[in-house]
This record gives C-alpha cells, sequence and structure tokens, in this order.
C-alpha cells in the first residue's frame, strides 16, 4: 500500500503559492473542499485562478477567498449567487470565464486521462466558441475544447483511506470525481477515513493512484443552499 | 390563455412512457407535476442524479442530494448518482430523450437565447449550452411575449445565442408551435385563443395551415 495519509491541513496544502491555478470540486455548496478553502483563507495567497461550476455565497465556499480578494480568475459555468463576486466582476477586479457545465467537467476528464483537448458541440455558433477551432464531424459542428492546466485539485469525498481510494455520497459527487489526478497534485479531504482494507475494492469509486495526499477533514458544516421541503399529507 | 401551470400540464402530455427527461429551471420543473401516473418517467438533473423524487418531508433534508437549482430533493427506487462528466454523457450522448428548457426568445429555425441579456449580470450557461447542442428532442417552455409585450418568437434572436438550430417544438400561454424548416407552424391553440392572437404575438413566419384545434389539457 502507498501511504497518501497526510497528517494536518498544513501538511496537504504544502506548495501552494500565489498565482497557481486550482480546481474545487463541488455543485453550489454541495460537496466542496471547505477544509482546504478555509486553509487557503488563512494562507491568504493571492492571484488565483479558480476552476469551480460555481462561486460559493458571500460567506461561504469560494466566497471566503473572493471576501480577501484573493481570487484573479473565475473558470464557471454558472456563478452570481454572491454579492462580492458580483461587485468584483463588475468592477474589473475579478476576471471571469464562463464556459458550458459539460464542457467544464470534460475539460477536467480531459486533463486526467491524458487528452490535450475534446470537440464539443456545445456552445458551437455561441459566442463562447468565438476563436476557437471547430470541425465538422458527420454533418454536426464541434468546437474545440483544451484540457485544463492546474496545481492543486481541491477534491471533498464521503469516505477514503490511506491509500488514497475514495466513495463519494449522493450528488456531493459531482465534479470531484472528474478533478482528481486532473491537476499536479491532487488533496482530498473525507468525512471519514477508513482503515486500508475496509472499502469493498468493487464499491471504489476513484482509486488511489489519482490521489497525492488525504486526510480527514477537521470540519464539515455542509450547509444547504436551496432549503425545499413538502409537508406531510 | 393559460398560466405557467397549464403551460406545464401541457408540456406533460409529451412525456412517454419509458422516457428519461431533464428539466430545466422554471416553468420546465412544474412538468414533474403533471406527467400521468400510469407512465414509468425518470428525471435527470445535471448535477448528478437520476430518478429524481419529490422534495424531502421537513427534517429530511440532505445536503449531499440536491437537483441542479440547488434544491434538496429526495431520490426514488431506481435512482442513481454519477460524476458530471458521466451527467454530461448521458446529456451529449442522447441518452436523455426529453429535454425541456425555458427561453428568452426562440428565432424560426430553431435558435434558442436563454442565458445573457448584455449590460445586465450575466450569471452564466450552466448546463444549457451542453443540453441545446445534443438533445434530439428539445421542448421550450415559455410565454408567448415578454414583459413589455414584445414577441419572443422572433425571425432572428436578438440576444446571444445558447444554441443554433436546436429547439423542435414550444409551447406557450397561447399555442403549441413546431419549428420547421419553413418557420413557426401552429399546431395547436390556448383555450380562448385565436389564430389572430397569436399571428399578432408572433413576430417571426407563422405557418397556419387550415383549422387549429383548442389544446386538450
Amino acid at each position: 500500500m502507498i501511504n497518501k495519509k497526510v497528517d494536518n491541513i498544513s501538511e496537504a496544502l504544502q506548495g501552494v503559492t500565489d498565482n497557481m491555478t486550482f480546481m474545487f470540486g463541488g455543485f453550489g455548496l454541495s460537496g466542496i473542499p471547505e477544509n482546504a478553502i478555509a486553509e487557503l483563507v488563512k494562507l491568504n495567497v493571492k492571484g488565483l485562478t479558480c476552476i469551480s461550476n460555481n462561486a460559493g455565497v458571500d460567506d461561504f465556499g469560494l466566497g471566503l477567498l473572493l471576501q480577501q480578494k484573493q481570487i484573479k480568475k473565475m473558470v464557471s459555468s454558472y456563478v452570481g449567487e454572491n454579492d462580492e463576486f458580483e461587485r468584483q466582476m463588475l468592477s474589473g477586479e475579478l476576471d471571469v470565464e464562463l464556459i458550458p457545465q459539460g464542457t467544464l467537467a470534460e475539460r477536467c476528464r480531459a486533463a486526467q486521462a491524458g487528452f490535450p483537448a475534446i470537440y464539443t458541440p456545445a456552445g458551437f455558433g455561441t459566442e463562447v466558441a468565438v476563436g476557437k477551432e471547430t470541425r465538422e464531424f458527420d454533418g454536426k459542428m464541434y468546437v474545440l475544447e483544451y484540457a485544463f492546466k492546474a496545481d492543486f485539485a481541491f477534491i471533498k469525498a464521503w469516505k477514503g483511506d490511506a491509500a488514497g481510494n475514495l466513495i463519494f455520497k449522493g450528488t456531493a459527487r459531482n465534479f470531484n470525481p472528474n478533478m482528481c489526478g486532473a491537476a499536479k497534485i491532487t488533496v482530498v479531504e473525507v468525512e471519514e477515513l477508513v482503515p486500508v482494507g475496509t472499502l469493498d475494492p468493487n464499491e471504489i469509486h476513484i482509486p488511489g493512484i489519482f490521489v497525492q495526499r488525504i486526510f480527514k477533514g477537521a470540519h464539515f458544516e455542509k450547509r444547504i443552499e436551496q432549503r425545499t421541503v413538502r409537508q406531510k399529507a | 390563455m393559460l398560466d405557467k401551470n397549464g403551460i406545464a400540464k401541457r408540456i406533460a402530455k409529451e412525456v412517454k412512457d419509458g422516457y428519461y427527461v431533464n428539466l430545466g429551471i422554471g416553468i420546465p420543473t412544474l412538468v414533474a407535476n403533471f406527467v400521468r401516473d400510469d407512465i414509468e418517467v425518470e428525471f435527470q438533473s445535471e448535477n448528478g442524479v437520476l430518478g429524481m423524487g419529490p422534495f424531502p418531508f421537513e427534517g429530511e433534508e440532505d445536503a449531499d442530494i440536491i437537483n441542479a437549482g440547488k434544491q434538496t430533493i429526495t431520490t426514488l427506487p431506481g435512482a442513481s448518482f454519477f460524476d458530471s462528466a458521466m451527467s454530461f454523457s448521458m446529456i451529449r450522448g442522447q441518452h436523455v430523450d426529453l429535454t425541456i428548457l425555458g427561453a428568452m426568445e426562440v428565432s424560426e429555425n430553431g435558435d434558442i437565447a436563454n442565458w445573457k441579456i448584455p449590460g445586465k449580470m450575466v450569471k452564466g450557461m450552466g448546463g444549457a449550452m451542453d443540453l441545446v447542442a445534443s438533445a434530439e428532442n428539445i421542448i421550450v417552455a415559455m410565454m408567448h411575449t415578454n414583459r413589455a409585450g414584445a414577441s419572443k418568437l422572433l425571425n432572428a434572436c436578438s440576444l446571444p445565442l445558447t444554441g443554433v438550430g436546436c429547439v423542435k417544438k414550444i409551447v406557450t400561454n397561447m399555442a403549441v408551435i413546431e419549428v420547421t424548416e419553413n418557420g413557426f407552424k401552429l399546431l395547436e391553440r390556448a383555450p380562448g385563443v385565436t389564430v389572430e392572437d397569436i399571428q399578432n404575438a408572433t413576430e417571426g413566419n407563422l405557418i397556419v395551415d387550415g383549422n387549429i384545434p383548442e389544446m386538450e389539457l
């Protein structure tokens, strides 16, 4: 067993510096690497490029990095649940690149899988495709999109072991598996770090080969963004 | 003239037994409430769930189980979770049978604009561009005119596009319309709406062929 376990969060984030490009798993606030974000706030690294489907809310998720003006550029598919984000974007302090959600996922997966680029039909004929190579296959037009290049991927999983094997829960899975191994260093925080050998190899979502560092997160708030319920009849 | 629930009710009739369906935010979300009980349909949410159920009972919300609108949901027996790349493999790979989404504008050649208004805060396209670029069967659910009373069914879209030549059918508060090679073909009228009303509210080329029946709801 190759050990990926690190003892604490500062060891997990060792090597993080200004002007790096990071990937963050999560959809809305579900499945975000809360502990890594809290540590990045503490380290106060600046000039970051962040690849993440969303940008958090004002006081949680990536919104915490925005408050300290740590982010230079966001690459996302949907943003703006966040006043400070809007202010920085409109004032020009923050550069924002909006890309289709499936393209975002596939540019992560391409980086993970060793593809330099992929062709997708998403965005053809729209401003998203402006300046990009396009090509026809079987009578349909596609846009060339490049694999991401990132320094760190920050991942949240449900269960993991010291070998770096991961299991995700519910829709908190989202972009997390696609970002594992898509950056130079993949750092995973888990709710439960279980002894090696207790996870059934048949049920592992991401094998440890894609993971460099794993630790048990000290605290998970797991905030709900839109609490919707129905009444008991 | 239909209200939003009426539009959803009419669209629900397009949902067939055995369909996998992706519903957008807004009117499309309401469609799930009107699908017949005697058919089997599974709803996909692009954040990574197939077999979506209703909202949870109070106290049973789970931060790890949400839909693409970030709302807490439940799952039905037979449901599955998956990552974002696999979710869009279902969409791009045309495994999802029907996509229902809202729009700001649709043109007579099937272009759709629904993600950006220049000069206003842009929130992003989310999964809409992937959905419209790939789905074979796309129904747009929207009001026939905007708040200012201007037609949303145009010769050409004025807003930045989400996709080109992709919309097949449009259900509005006034009509059911098919997008054909020659323009908007009027299929049905909403209760109490005349062909002339629809003509007046449609800027793009409207094809009226014979007697246009009233919708059955």
